[in-house]
């Protein structure tokens, strides 16, 4: 038969173990926290060995580095501080952060990697709770890095405008976006979770992102007090506090607003982390 | 050992009955086929074992525990349900990466993985660009990962080259010599009778027949073939013995099922009728699992044809 079989045969008679013991190392469960870490592990290499999570990073990065740079070019001392022009610009790219998350988990479903993740892994909501802390890890650097180089080319570009890193406000609109980014990757693998069709997961996401909170904040007589619960207001509201909100009780169209910077930063991670627990619970009783 | 247990395991899609109340064990340090038509149930009952689909009713065990309650379920189980279940984009070293990650394994056993099914030298290339045979091959990689006691098939042979299931019947023997468990299905009977040592058919979600693979082949009726020199007159001995008598078209032998060889010899020798043949067929593998399934296929092929 070796002869039949050829160059894989002949690998596969030294790769068995050649010892009939049925087993080489004994089975021990491994500790919760050891258990995660090498799901996160394996999610790392899921995320980063694919392209379409690159393509999304490169994306928003040159979106928001260039948004500001086409901002800087324009700025004339006479509009005032600069980080009017600036402030809460990091929300722009968020609709492509939440296609990466949304993907990241879609993707599975699509290709059927999920049911290989499963077997690996049949702890489903530790599982996938482990590929929401690696993508949102991921969208967290990314708003990082694509808000600080979009900071140091306004530096660059309007060296008069007065862009120094000043105060909490100040580096709250810059590192803040890393924050926001993971709030939205959050709510994207937990929108995914629940659809499991990138197209219908991505459509949610964007009408929610681009269109749905604007609808709804700009409704006659109740629009104001429903805008003040809106998630994504209450990021961009975490990033523009103290800097472009004259009136810190008011937003900047001077709707009435119910929470601090802070808290509205963690109210939106609340109902992000709120959309992911019906996410798992619902994943671990339907048919993968 | 570690055996797998089905208890009245059961599962329904709305009123569809997939598989239905299905009692069998499968024991370690054998290779047994899984078979059954397309649409019987198999896939989803080597889903619910595995715990990717949620029973309606009963039990799936893995050495007395369900898969999600597998301490280290790579290390006891190794599966391959569809080769296709893999990220297009991702080179198939990647894949077997994160699968060993997840295991907590060593990156060098993915590299003897790689080794074993002989897919090195395209270990960098998208797992998109392979075809159905090198997605088996993977597949088994990673299946194979973990050393598991365990190993769960779903129709390995798929897309394979004669060398290939060559190497995969030899491998499984291998597997189960080493006294680990090994369900295979398909729905390719000569290669099962060649791979497997028991056998499992199921027909409509429902059991079949169970046992060695002797057993279960061979239970069914023995057929009698016979020529006579002349043969109305044998043909009407037979049936006045009360036999019951087939006629082949086209050729003047007939097949007598039920009866020995001794029985219509002695027949024929009490009228004086002379022979010129007479045997005893073993029926094919494909007679013997329409005998075991009959009318349980869920899609009977019509025989009619087809008008134009």
């Amino acid at each position: 038969m070796t002869a039949v079989v050829g160059a894989a045969g002949g690998a596969l008679l030294q790769a068995v173990p050649d010892d009939s013991t049925p087993r080489r190392v004994p089975v021990v469960a491994p500790g919760r926290i050891r258990a995660f870490t090498r799901l996160l592990a394996a999610e790392r290499i899921k995320l980063v060995s694919t392209r379409s999570p690159w393509w999304c990073a490169a994306v928003v990065v040159v979106l928001l580095a260039g948004l500001t740079a086409l901002i800087a070019a324009q700025y004339v001392p006479e509009s005032g501080s600069a980080w009017l022009s600036f402030g809460g610009i990091g929300v722009v790219p968020m609709a492509v952060v939440a296609v990466l998350a949304t993907l990241a988990v879609t993707g599975e479903y699509r290709t059927g990697t999920v049911r290989t993740t499963f077997l690996a892994a049949p702890q489903r909501e530790r599982t996938l709770l482990a590929k929401t802390v690696v993508v949102a890890a991921a969208a967290a650097v990314i708003g990082l890095v694509a808000s600080f180089a979009a900071w140091i080319m306004a530096v660059f570009i309007a060296p008069r405008a007065d862009l120094a890193l000043s105060g909490a406000a100040q580096w709250r609109a810059v590192a803040g976006v890393g924050a926001v980014y993971a709030v939205v990757a959050v709510l994207s693998v937990a929108i995914g979770l629940l659809v499991r069709h990138s197209a219908g997961a991505i459509t949610i996401l964007m009408l929610w992102i681009l269109v749905g909170e604007s609808v709804l904040a700009s409704l006659p007589r109740v629009g104001t007090d429903i805008a003040a619960w809106l998630p994504m207001r209450n990021l961009a509201r975490f990033l523009v506090v103290g800097i472009a909100d004259p009136d810190p009780s008011r937003s900047f169209f001077g709707e009435r607003q119910l929470f601090g910077p802070w808290a509205a930063l963690g109210y939106s991670a609340g109902v992000a982390v709120a959309v992911l627990a019906v996410a798992l619970v619902v994943a671990r009783r339907r048919d993968a | 050992m570690t055996a797998i247990e089905l208890t009245g395991l059961t599962k329904r899609f709305g009123a569809n009955v997939a598989v239905d109340d299905l009692t069998i064990t499968i024991r370690s340090g054998a290779v047994t086929g899984f078979l059954g038509p397309n649409g019987s149930g198999k896939s989803t009952t080597m889903r619910m074992i595995l715990g990717l689909d949620v029973p309606t009713a009963g039990t799936a065990r893995i050495g007395g525990r369900s898969y999600a309650q597998l301490p280290d379920p790579m290390r006891t189980v190794g599966a391959l349900l569809d080769a296709g279940w893999v990220h297009p984009n991702r080179s198939a070293r990647s894949h077997l990466r994160w699968q060993a990650a997840a295991a907590g394994l060593p990156r060098t056993r993915v590299e003897e993985m790689l080794d074993l099914v002989g897919l090195t030298s395209v270990a960098r290339k998208r797992v998109g660009t392979f075809s159905l045979g090198m997605r088996q091959r993977l597949g088994l990689a990673g299946a194979l990962l973990g050393d598991p006691e365990v190993l769960v098939l779903d129709e390995p042979v798929n897309g394979l080259d004669p060398a290939g299931i060559a190497w995969i019947r030899g491998m499984l023997h291998r597997l189960a010599a080493e006294g680990r468990t090994v369900l295979v299905s398909s729905h390719l009977l000569a290669e099962m009778a060649l791979t497997a040592t028991d056998l499992v058919v199921i027909g409509n979600g429902r059991l079949v027949a169970q046992g060695t693979t002797a057993e279960v082949l061979g239970g069914s009726a023995r057929v009698v073939r016979v020529q006579a020199a002349i043969p109305s007159a044998l043909t009407a001995a037979l049936r006045d013995a009360g036999l019951s008598v087939q006629e082949l078209p086209g050729e003047h032998a007939v097949e007598v099922p039920g009866a020995t060889t001794g029985e219509v010899g002695e027949i024929a020798a009490l009228r004086g009728l002379a022979l010129c043949e007479l045997t005893a067929r073993q029926p094919s593998l494909e007679e013997a699992f329409m005998e075991l399934t009959g009318d349980r296929s869920q899609f009977v092929a019509s025989t009619g044809a087809v008008a134009s």
